[in-house]
């Protein structure tokens, strides 16, 4: 009887407690700087694209929301024809960013992307593509990569050597 | 104080009331909310508070479907007696000097034989439904309303006996000294038990347990016959709210403001208690219901009663 009476007045006391709900639409959450939102794809600190579509984000993306095309420019470097997000499949689980070699798929603080139409959460490159590094700003996988494109020629890469001729090797 | 025409008193109390019963649902969300520190509905209009006209334009427009399997004229009647025998207890309810329907003689008698009515409701929705859950929530209901009926008719016998009358306002009159609740506290505790049985709220809602029987005694129901069973729950919270202002607390007997404040007040209080209750305690088991009902509440209200005639009779 006495513990019934305790519950009570316990469960009344909480008409004074700070009430924990966030009013949204006035009062926005924190979201943390690694709150995994909104896919974007990101630039070089030079502005060209990131993605090298490698096609490493689609194969880990557990819901097969991603597809994209890969393709050459004239200078050797690759890059994707189309890129397409399909937001009403993804589950944010950031798995895509995580198997991205080259930092170019990544997730933002956003979560705002309701639609009226499901069509619309079809993204594609044009609505995907940032114009700036996103969260890693000095990056530039191809100033890295040993990879020759036009411009760059072996062993112009940063923290690279030039090639061996292999004949001043032999004995 | 001139009374009004009847016919006036007749629609107030019954208007008053059903906006009372739709008010309390949001009352009750809202408390609710505050107790598990959430804010409840609070987006329709001021407060929240046009959310309830919102739900009944949404339960309006719900298709109103009957089952194939249920007994029709049995199955549509049911939600109507709860309805009907909750308005018509209101009908010797004394809301202030005057104000009042009917002002019987055997005003608190009514009022406990159409409490008692209200059973047929309950028990004629399960049966009617033919389901095992719905006839399984009506038959609990059955020997739930029947166990809290006897002692709640008994701890009231001592207010009748300190009041000498059963009419209601001759109770509230005999208060004027002294509220009953100071004199008959323990009929006072166990009448708020046994209204809480009445009224099938939370811890006594085993006619109605979500987690074992689906919606007990209104599985099979659906549209404006479910808020039906619905808002005569909640007449039935105001009416056992006002009763026990009534017949406890001095109904509109208070100083400074006038009459119909202070029996709103009281009734507020009394209904904000019951959402308490329903906040904070779990349900019992239902061998536990009827035991503590018919060994412990029952003995109680016996005892309660058998000190107020002694003490009445040596006064005098």
């Amino acid at each position: 009887m006495l513990s019934i009476l305790r519950t009570l007045w316990y469960v009344f006391l909480h008409s004074f407690r700070k009430r924990i709900t966030v009013q949204y639409p006035e009062e926005k959450p924190y979201l943390a700087p690694r709150f995994r939102g909104r896919i974007i794809l990101s630039r070089d600190p030079d502005g060209g694209e990131r993605c090298v579509a490698c096609n490493l984000c689609a194969v880990a993306c557990p819901v097969g929301c991603i597809a994209l095309q890969a393709t050459e420019d004239e200078k050797g470097r690759r890059y994707p024809e189309f890129f397409r997000i399909n937001f009403s499949r993804c589950i944010f689980c950031g798995y895509c960013e995580e198997a991205c070699p080259t930092y170019a798929i990544q997730l933002t603080p956003d979560f705002e992307m309701g639609e009226f139409h499901r069509k619309n959460l079809v993204y594609e490159k044009e609505d995907l593509l940032i114009d700036g590094p996103g969260k890693y700003p000095d990056y530039n996988f191809w100033r890295i990569a040993g990879v020759t494109i036009g411009g760059k020629d072996k062993g112009e890469a940063a923290h690279e050597e030039g090639p061996v001729d292999v004949h001043t090797l032999l004995p | 104080m001139t009374s009004p025409h009847p016919i006036l008193s007749i629609l107030g109390v019954v208007i008053v009331a059903m906006s009372i019963a739709a008010f309390l649902i949001w009352v009750e969300r809202r408390l609710l909310a505050l107790w598990q520190d959430r804010y409840g509905p609070n987006r329709v209009g001021p407060f929240g508070l046009l959310q309830v006209l919102a739900d009944s334009i949404k339960i309006f427009m719900k298709e109103d479907w009957i089952p194939p399997f249920v007994d029709i004229p049995v199955f549509i009647l049911a939600p109507a007696i709860v309805f009907v025998t909750v308005l018509m207890s209101f009908a010797v309810l004394p809301v202030a000097p005057g104000i009042i329907v009917s002002d019987l003689n055997v005003g608190l008698l009514f009022f406990l034989a159409m409490s008692s009515l209200g059973v047929y409701s309950v028990v004629l929705a399960g049966w009617s439904s033919n389901s095992k859950y719905a006839l399984v929530g009506g038959l609990r209901a059955a020997a739930q309303m029947l166990s809290y009926e006897v002692f709640m008719g008994l701890s009231l016998m001592g207010v009748v006996l300190l009041a000498g009358s059963f009419s209601l306002p001759a109770i509230v009159q005999a208060q004027k000294k002294i509220w009953f609740v100071i004199p008959q506290f323990p009929g006072f505790v166990l009448f708020l038990i046994a209204g809480l049985a009445e009224t099938r709220r939370i811890p006594f809602d085993l006619p109605e347990a979500e987690s074992e029987l689906v919606a007990g005694y209104h599985s099979e129901y659906s549209g404006m016959k479910f808020g039906m069973f619905f808002v005569g729950e909640y007449m039935g919270v105001t009416l056992i709210s006002s009763m026990i202002a009534v017949l406890f607390f001095g109904g509109w007997l208070g100083p400074v403001l006038p009459g119909l404040v202070w029996f709103f007040l009281k009734m507020f209080f009394f209904i904000a208690f019951f959402v308490l209750v329903r906040a904070a305690l779990p349900r019992p088991r239902f061998d536990q219901l009827m035991s503590w009902g018919w060994k412990v509440m029952l003995p109680l209200a016996l005892i309660n009663l058998l000190a107020t005639g002694a003490a009445v009779l040596a006064w005098r």
